[in-house]
């Protein structure tokens, strides 16, 4: 038991790498705190533009949706950061990480979204169309407001989702959490960093988690 | 135009690496056979577990659940892989990558077997016990046989969701897919590699995104 | 123990969830081939009455024995008494994942550990005595309501049950429907089973059995002959609730 502490709850360990941790817990949360909001915006324009019922867009963008959820995420960063350059884009790693994960977050996005607009009545577009809104207006202001409430387990859940998948930034050396816990494990041969970043991940994302599980608990009830 | 055929559509590339990459889409398949084996199973022995209340037990399976629910799956892999050798305990790097991702695919397979179970009407189980079935016979044979069905449509999304991180193998050295076709890209200075790689993904994760789309339909069911 | 003069013997059961106190003292005594029909209110505890006596509500107090076995003792083997008491439940309760067949033969295989052909064997003839043989491998949902309350019965049946409980058998059925049902059970009665039925339909409950007990908040107000207790009630609570629903 000793030597297990000693091993993986090391605090002279910690003392020494904390500062490092410090920076890889801030490259997440800012990575998370773009991703988000630009996977969130492209979800609705996703959902929104399928609501417009266009006969010849819908296939495609079922399409896009499908071929995301079919291609890890990994694989497609991998594409962005090294594939890219081959045509003479070369993204900094930051600017690839925030790529991938928009683009395929944002088909999951898209797909909650499309999912809650469906659950609202035709009629709401209807009565908004004849008051004269476009039909951007219409979509923004009566039915989304209405789509979210029948999706808020699913859209934080996949919310909890892409924050934890932010730590595939480490596959291209971009020091995030995880990555910045990996370095220090290999300077100090000791593995508390990995404890460390493990905990952190847990306390900052938990809260979350519950969150998530009690939407979905409600969701179900409500069915 | 013929460069970039060139360069992502190498006949000549793509012929020297295939073998290598087609030993790559084994490991993949092998991966994600043990993944989704082990997850689900012991997602759903956690899961039964847990309908017979034990108090103790049930607290311990709850914070299993939220543990793996909450941290990334690159993480536990890592985790895994480099810091269980300090603990006296060296896995080979696939056996850590199945680790990792069953473990966290267990934790949802459990909240999904466990909401199906406390769906199902108290009749079924008052009927079954007053013909003389056990609890246990009652759970086994009336009981998991609907709440089996009801998870189903629950978990297909999450389970390709999950499986598709086999490719975060590759960031332990596991010599699968991505791995192969990084190393191979590396080598040719060529991305065509990677793109015959991201065709296997498709190959063996779209059938089963059509699938999940059908599933969902039928039963109505988002992510 | 077979010739013991009562089949069902109930003495002082208590019942409370929580602070609420539902059966206050409820005793009783059933004679083999006794048909007994509990009617009251909603809410005066006959459900549970019922539900106490093969203890699928845990009973506060009181002692409950079924042909000599106290069921209310510790340690006695649930699933073996309850093997000797079949229960109909109001919402049938029919396993939607197996076959009207699947439903009756499941505890033969499992509590009686017949094989799958005897098993199925029985089933078919029990199915045979609720009138649906032609059923058997229709799923419950394929089913009307009161075809599935008799797939209901014969799931009970199968196990050889010394004593037949009804929780409401028709109250979720179509009133076209109520008959079929009140057919097996005018049978079964005619067969000689031991039966405590709670039920709303009071003409079954005026023809279809010896005594008739009332209850209303958590006691038996009274009990007698059908006759009595319809033509003349001896208590005020009864005449009130008989005039309610007779004339509703």
């Amino acid at each position: 038991m000793q030597d297990f502490i000693a091993n993986f709850a090391n605090l002279e360990s910690l003392a020494r790498i904390y500062p490092l941790l410090l920076q890889g817990l801030e490259v997440t949360v800012l990575l998370s705190l773009v991703t988000v909001p630009l996977a969130v915006a492209l979800g609705l324009f996703v959902a929104v533009l399928y609501s417009f019922h266009l006969r010849f867009l819908n296939p495609l963008l079922i399409l896009w949706v499908d071929a995301l959820r079919a291609f890890p995420v990994l694989v497609l960063l991998v594409l962005v950061f090294y594939g890219l350059p081959f045509v003479g884009i070369n993204l900094p790693q930051f600017a690839a990480a925030v790529l991938a994960l928009a683009l395929n977050s944002g088909g999951y996005y898209g797909e909650i979204f499309r999912a809650g607009i469906e659950a609202v009545p035709r009629g709401q577009t209807e009565a908004a169309r004849s008051t004269g809104l476009s039909a951007w207006q219409a979509a923004f202001s009566v039915v989304l407001p209405q789509a979210v409430r029948h999706v808020l387990a699913p859209l934080a859940g996949n919310t909890l989702e892409l924050i934890k998948t932010t730590s595939i930034a480490t596959a291209v050396a971009l020091p995030e959490l995880l990555r910045s816990a990996r370095v220090a494990q290999e300077t100090t041969y000791n593995p508390t960093p990995l404890t460390a970043a493990a905990l952190i991940y847990f306390l900052l994302l938990w809260p979350l988690t519950r969150l998530v599980a009690r939407l979905e608990r409600k969701m179900v009830a409500s069915r | 135009m013929r460069r970039l055929a060139e360069t992502f559509f190498n006949a000549e590339v793509i012929a020297t690496y295939l073998p290598a990459l087609l030993s790559g889409f084994r490991v993949t398949l092998e991966l994600a056979a043990a993944v989704v084996t082990l997850g689900i199973l012991l997602g759903l022995a956690l899961a039964m577990l847990r309908a017979f209340r034990f108090r103790l037990l049930n607290g311990l399976i709850v914070a299993f659940v939220d543990v793996f629910r909450t941290l990334p799956q690159l993480v536990v892999m890592v985790f895994a892989y480099f810091g269980l050798p300090y603990a006296g305990i060296t896995i080979s790097a696939f056996a850590a990558a199945v680790l990792g991702l069953a473990l966290v695919l267990a934790a949802f397979a459990e909240e999904a077997f466990w909401a199906a179970i406390t769906a199902i009407p108290r009749g079924q189980w008052e009927a079954a016990r007053s013909t003389g079935l056990s609890f246990g016979q009652a759970l086994a044979s009336v009981v998991m046989p609907q709440a089996v069905r009801i998870a189903i449509p629950l978990l297909t999304n999450r389970t390709i969701a999950i499986t598709k991180g086999t490719a975060l193998a590759s960031v332990i050295s596991v010599p699968e897919i991505l791995d192969k076709a990084q190393s191979a890209m590396s080598i040719s200075a060529n991305a065509s590699p990677l793109i015959v790689g991201a065709g296997l993904y498709l190959a063996i994760f779209g059938p089963f995104v059509v699938v999940s789309r059908w599933l969902e339909r039928r039963y109505g069911w988002i992510i | 123990m077979a010739d013991a003069p009562f089949l069902l013997e109930i003495d002082g059961l208590h019942k409370s969830f929580g602070d609420l106190e539902v059966l206050k003292g409820i005793s009783l005594r059933v004679r083999p081939r006794e048909v007994i029909i509990v009617i009251g209110p909603s809410g005066s505890g006959k459900s549970t009455l019922l539900r106490c006596i093969n203890r699928l509500e845990e009973p506060t107090r009181g002692v409950i024995r079924v042909d000599g076995v106290e069921l209310s003792a510790r340690g006695v083997d649930l699933n073996r008494a309850r093997k000797d008491i079949g229960m109909v439940f109001q919402a049938f309760n029919l396993y939607p994942h197996l076959t009207a067949l699947g439903n009756v033969a499941l505890a033969l295989r499992k509590v009686l550990r017949m094989s799958r052909q005897e098993a199925e064997a029985r089933g078919r003839r029990m199915l045979e005595r609720v009138g649906l043989a032609d059923k058997a491998s229709a799923h419950p949902g394929e089913l009307s309501g009161g075809q599935q309350q008799r797939v209901a019965i014969a799931r009970a049946l199968a196990l050889e049950p010394k004593l037949m409980l009804f929780d409401e058998p028709t109250s979720a059925l179509d009133p076209e429907l109520v008959g079929g049902v009140l057919r097996v059970m005018r049978d079964l009665r005619d067969e000689g089973m031991t039966m405590v039925v709670v039920t709303h339909e009071m003409s079954f409950a005026r023809d279809g059995g010896d005594r008739v007990l009332f209850m209303d908040g958590g006691e038996v107000v009274e009990e007698g002959p059908p006759s009595t207790i319809f033509r003349n009630p001896a208590h005020q609570r009864t005449r009130e609730f008989l005039q309610r629903v007779l004339h509703a």
